[in-house]
């Protein structure tokens, strides 16, 4: 039945959404994307005639927390995602099967091949991965088989990035995240905690309309999600710039938004596009509901951006306005530092390995720690 | 933060005790919901069924429960080709495999479309209903606006960085969305579908004990006036709510994958509590772990005074229920009324199933006054959100220590903290899933999840959708495994349940 044939065109005008309507959708996921109108159309075809590619999405020590945060997509909806647009063949916390029934799903999807993989959660890697185990499987041995045949794997969230809190200080179960634990495969990561499902569904988009994924930076990220830092795009930059800081929290400074770097915010040490996106259909953010960044979508946050309430490393002079560039980038730098006394910074170095598909001119807290 | 205010002794300003009062509030709402379309529903509800409805029944059954708009023939007829279209496409996604045509299903086919339909259009409320979150938390999932000392959120009509009229008001239309969905919705299709299932009502009951610690102070601090009260209830007696005290809390390792330093067979209280992590199962790949006497689990096991305990919706309905809260008991037996049954039939699958839906309209019904409370407050000239007294470490003493509590969606959640010199010393949590989840203690008693699985009818051991049932009825934040054995210990099924 024409009528009924798949593709978001299809659905949208089921549902009483015009032609007129559905491209503006479009521009607003190019926008998301970073792309110029040019490629609205495009979109819109990839869109309206692709056929539902399988997708696996994996949770090993996670909280559910980015599979919550996907419920909460909107353009397009879960909804539309899981019947229209992708299927999603795979997904523990919300899939009707169980046990070897729910394995089934995951074993025919992997048998057939050419599929998406998102994964959620960190991997354990001590004492043989017996710290999460699914069906007598470690997540070791199932990511190294999923994410090892898929077509491309994307993490959601800091666990499956670096491994997020299981990987905190003094990590007991050797939790890593994807890239340290299945090396050398299409890696694409979104972290977060959780990550904002715009950006989520932003790469699925691309990624159906192109073929290919979106470019990143260094640490495997989308430019288009991850390319500005946090300060650069804030609403209170202004007030950081006249020298304008909440003191405590709830005074007057509070009240009135001044910035929050004093209150520990890593805004100037972060990259995301949460001023701009904001979060829950664009409702609020951390920033606009009062509260410093934490800057959850960096390497190893909760040691590295921790304690979230002291403030960045001291920087001589800021306040004045000539001066916040480099402002800005002296507290990366700090940040670096700190990375370093941690000893944590070598040991990423080390983990690190270039991207294939990097085209990027390098846009992050590490590729600007010189 | 609530243990750590215990062990400060901090008071939170009473605009902060309401943001979090909404917060979680709106939370139990918009979370109860989800588990019951998204992660409970299809344990009842057979979507192939709906490709046999006709579409003017299904009109004429959601037109006789309720009178939410979207009930047209029409409308019915547009999910039923969306579901249709998406079966024949042959890809099956999220819904192959599972037990669909199972004899254990019972509802007609025009239930099935409902239910359906619904299942969609939960998907679409949630997001919206739970930018609360977004307002006084900055995001949903994961509020970042919490602190030791009150909320970071602040209060002033004059500004637009601050909660004001405007967002007061927004909160006002969402919170009076997600009401209306939970009374025209999520209620009738629960009494509507409950009634296909009465045998349910005898089967899953558990261990008969149930603890809340209570939620929404509605005083700062005050746990003596909670919304829903706090205390234990033993043996099923209603007539018998027992105070609740926190120092009777104790977890076993002695089937857990962990050591205590004194030995697996004596309880610590979370103050004294160890976590030392010691795996002496099965070498993985493996398919069963079955050892008599063996460790098993990764959850210690939590006791109240020796007794294993049930937490959550159902436990939190029958300690309100027990100790006459009005719209809880009003709730209860109009729902007890509705289905023709005692109050007996709350200790099942069932009883589980349906406190979850009470809990979700007494709150519902509830938290927009909350807003009406803060709003009188701010109009009073109060804005403050924060105690800043101890915020700086050096005006702590050299040691404390603390309990929190809280009553999240799906169980009683309790914190530990010891602060010594400005640092934590020991932390320890015993969270929902690892009351209702627990293993066997030194005495061998039985979990939560364990006991409610006896007596179980699994009529295909191949296709336990029994088991699912009654495991989904508590809310599990985590997998569990089953095996299903024969009477000869043969295995003949094992199924994780999510």
């Amino acid at each position: 039945m024409n009528d009924f044939s798949p593709g978001l065109e299809n659905v949208l005008a089921r549902q009483g959404v015009t032609r007129r309507d559905f491209l503006k959708f479009c521009s607003a996921m190019a926008a998301t994307l970073v792309l110029p109108t040019r490629y609205v159309e495009r979109i819109a075809d990839a869109l309206a005639t692709v056929k539902r590619p399988p997708l696996v999405w994996l949770e090993f020590q996670d909280c559910a927390g980015c599979s919550e945060a996907f419920l909460r997509a909107s353009r397009p909806s879960v909804g539309d995602i899981v019947l229209d647009i992708l299927s999603v063949n795979y997904h523990e916390t919300i899939m009707a099967p169980a046990g070897k029934a729910a394995v089934k799903s995951l074993d025919d999807t992997v048998k057939e091949g050419g599929y998406l993989v998102v994964v959620e959660g960190s991997i354990p890697t001590k004492d043989n991965g017996i710290y999460c185990t699914i069906g007598g499987r470690t997540a070791l041995d199932i990511a190294k088989q999923v994410c090892g045949k898929a077509a491309a794997t994307l993490t959601v969230g800091a666990c499956a990035f670096y491994g997020g809190w299981p990987n905190a200080t003094p990590n007991p179960t050797g939790a890593v995240g994807v890239k340290d634990a299945v090396p050398g495969i299409t890696l694409l990561n979104l972290p977060g905690c959780p990550p904002n499902p715009v950006n989520i569904t932003a790469t699925v988009v691309h990624y159906l309309t192109f073929g290919s994924l979106p470019a990143t930076d260094q640490l495997g990220r989308p430019l288009f999600a991850y390319g500005t830092r946090i300060h650069d795009n804030c609403e209170r930059r202004a007030h950081y710039d006249a020298g304008e800081y909440v003191e405590e929290w709830g005074d007057d400074h509070a009240r009135a938004g001044w910035c929050l770097y004093k209150m520990g915010c890593k805004g100037p040490a972060t990259f995301h596009n949460c001023p701009t996106v904001r979060y829950n259909d664009g409702t609020s953010w951390p920033v606009g509901a009062g509260h410093g960044c934490v800057g959850c979508s960096e390497v190893a946050f909760w040691d590295t951006m921790s304690p979230f309430y002291r403030r960045l490393p001291n920087v001589a002079g800021f306040g004045v306005e000539a001066q916040a560039d480099q402002i800005g980038l002296g507290i990366v730098g700090g940040v670096a530092a700190a990375f370093a006394a941690h000893g944590v910074v070598s040991a990423i170095r080390a983990r690190q390995q270039p991207l294939a598909r990097h085209e990027s001119d390098g846009v992050s807290a590490e590729g600007k720690e010189g | 933060m609530r243990a750590v205010e215990d062990a400060l002794g901090i008071t939170i300003p009473q605009n902060a005790q309401i943001i979090r009062n909404l917060i979680e509030g709106s939370q139990y709402v918009q979370d109860h919901v989800i588990h019951f379309y998204h992660l409970h529903a299809l344990d009842w509800v057979d979507i192939t069924g709906a490709l046999k409805a006709d579409p003017a029944g299904t009109a004429k059954l959601a037109q006789s429960i309720s009178d939410w708009p979207n009930s047209s023939e029409a409308h019915f007829k547009g999910v039923q080709n969306r579901v249709k279209t998406f079966v024949e496409s042959g890809q099956l996604g999220l819904f192959a495999n599972a037990y669909w045509g199972h004899p254990a299903y019972k509802l007609p086919p025009e239930a099935n479309l409902m239910a359906v339909a619904h299942y969609l259009e939960a998907l679409d409320w949630q997001r919206d209903v739970i930018r609360v979150h977004a307002i006084l938390g900055a995001k949903n999932p994961h509020p970042q606006t919490y602190l030791v000392g009150g909320m970071a959120l602040p209060i002033d009509p004059n500004s637009q960085n601050a909660l004001n009229a405007d967002k007061l008001a927004l909160m006002k239309q969402l919170l009076a969305k997600a009401r209306v969905f939970v009374e025209k919705v999520y209620i009738p299709d629960l009494l509507a579908v409950a009634p296909f299932y009465k045998d349910w009502a005898g089967v899953g009951g558990g261990v008969g004990n149930f603890l809340a610690y209570g939620e929404f102070p509605l005083t700062p601090n005050n746990t003596e006036r909670l919304f829903l009260p706090r205390g234990v209830i033993l043996n099923k007696d209603l007539t018998k709510v027992l105070p609740m005290d926190h120092q009777k809390v104790s977890e076993y390792v002695t089937r857990s994958w962990y050591d205590y330093a004194g030995g697996d067979g004596k309880a610590l209280h979370p103050w004294d509590g160890e976590t030392a992590p010691h795996y002496t199962g099965p070498k993985p790949p493996y398919d069963s772990m079955v050892g008599d006497g063996a460790k098993y689990s990764w959850l210690k096991a939590p006791r109240y005074d020796g007794n294993a305990m049930e937490v959550g919706p159902l436990a939190r309905m029958l300690v309100a229920y027990g100790s006459g809260v009005k719209p809880v008991v009003d709730t209860v037996n109009l729902v007890l009324k509705t289905l023709g049954v005692g109050p007996e039939a709350l200790f099942s699958t069932l009883g589980r199933t349906a406190a979850r839906g009470v809990e979700t309209l007494v709150l519902a019904q509830q938290i927009e006054s909350w807003v009406d409370a803060l709003a009188a407050n701010i109009k009073r000239g109060d804005l403050k959100t924060h105690n800043g007294d101890k915020w700086d470490p050096s005006k702590w003493p050299s040691e404390a220590k603390g309990f929190g509590f809280f009553e999240a969606p799906r169980g009683a959640l309790g914190h530990w903290v010891r602060i010594k010199d400005g640092a934590i010393a020991n932390y320890q949590c015993v969270v929902p899933s690892t009351w209702n989840g627990s293993p066997r203690d030194a005495s061998n008693k039985r979990g939560a999840w364990e006991e409610a699985l006896v007596g179980t009818p699994v009529t295909d051991p191949e296709r336990p959708i029994e088991i699912l049932r009654t495991v989904h009825s508590f809310d599990p934040c985590m997998a569990c495994a089953v095996h299903v054995v024969d009477t000869h210990g043969r295995e003949v099924t094992r199924i994780k349940v999510v």
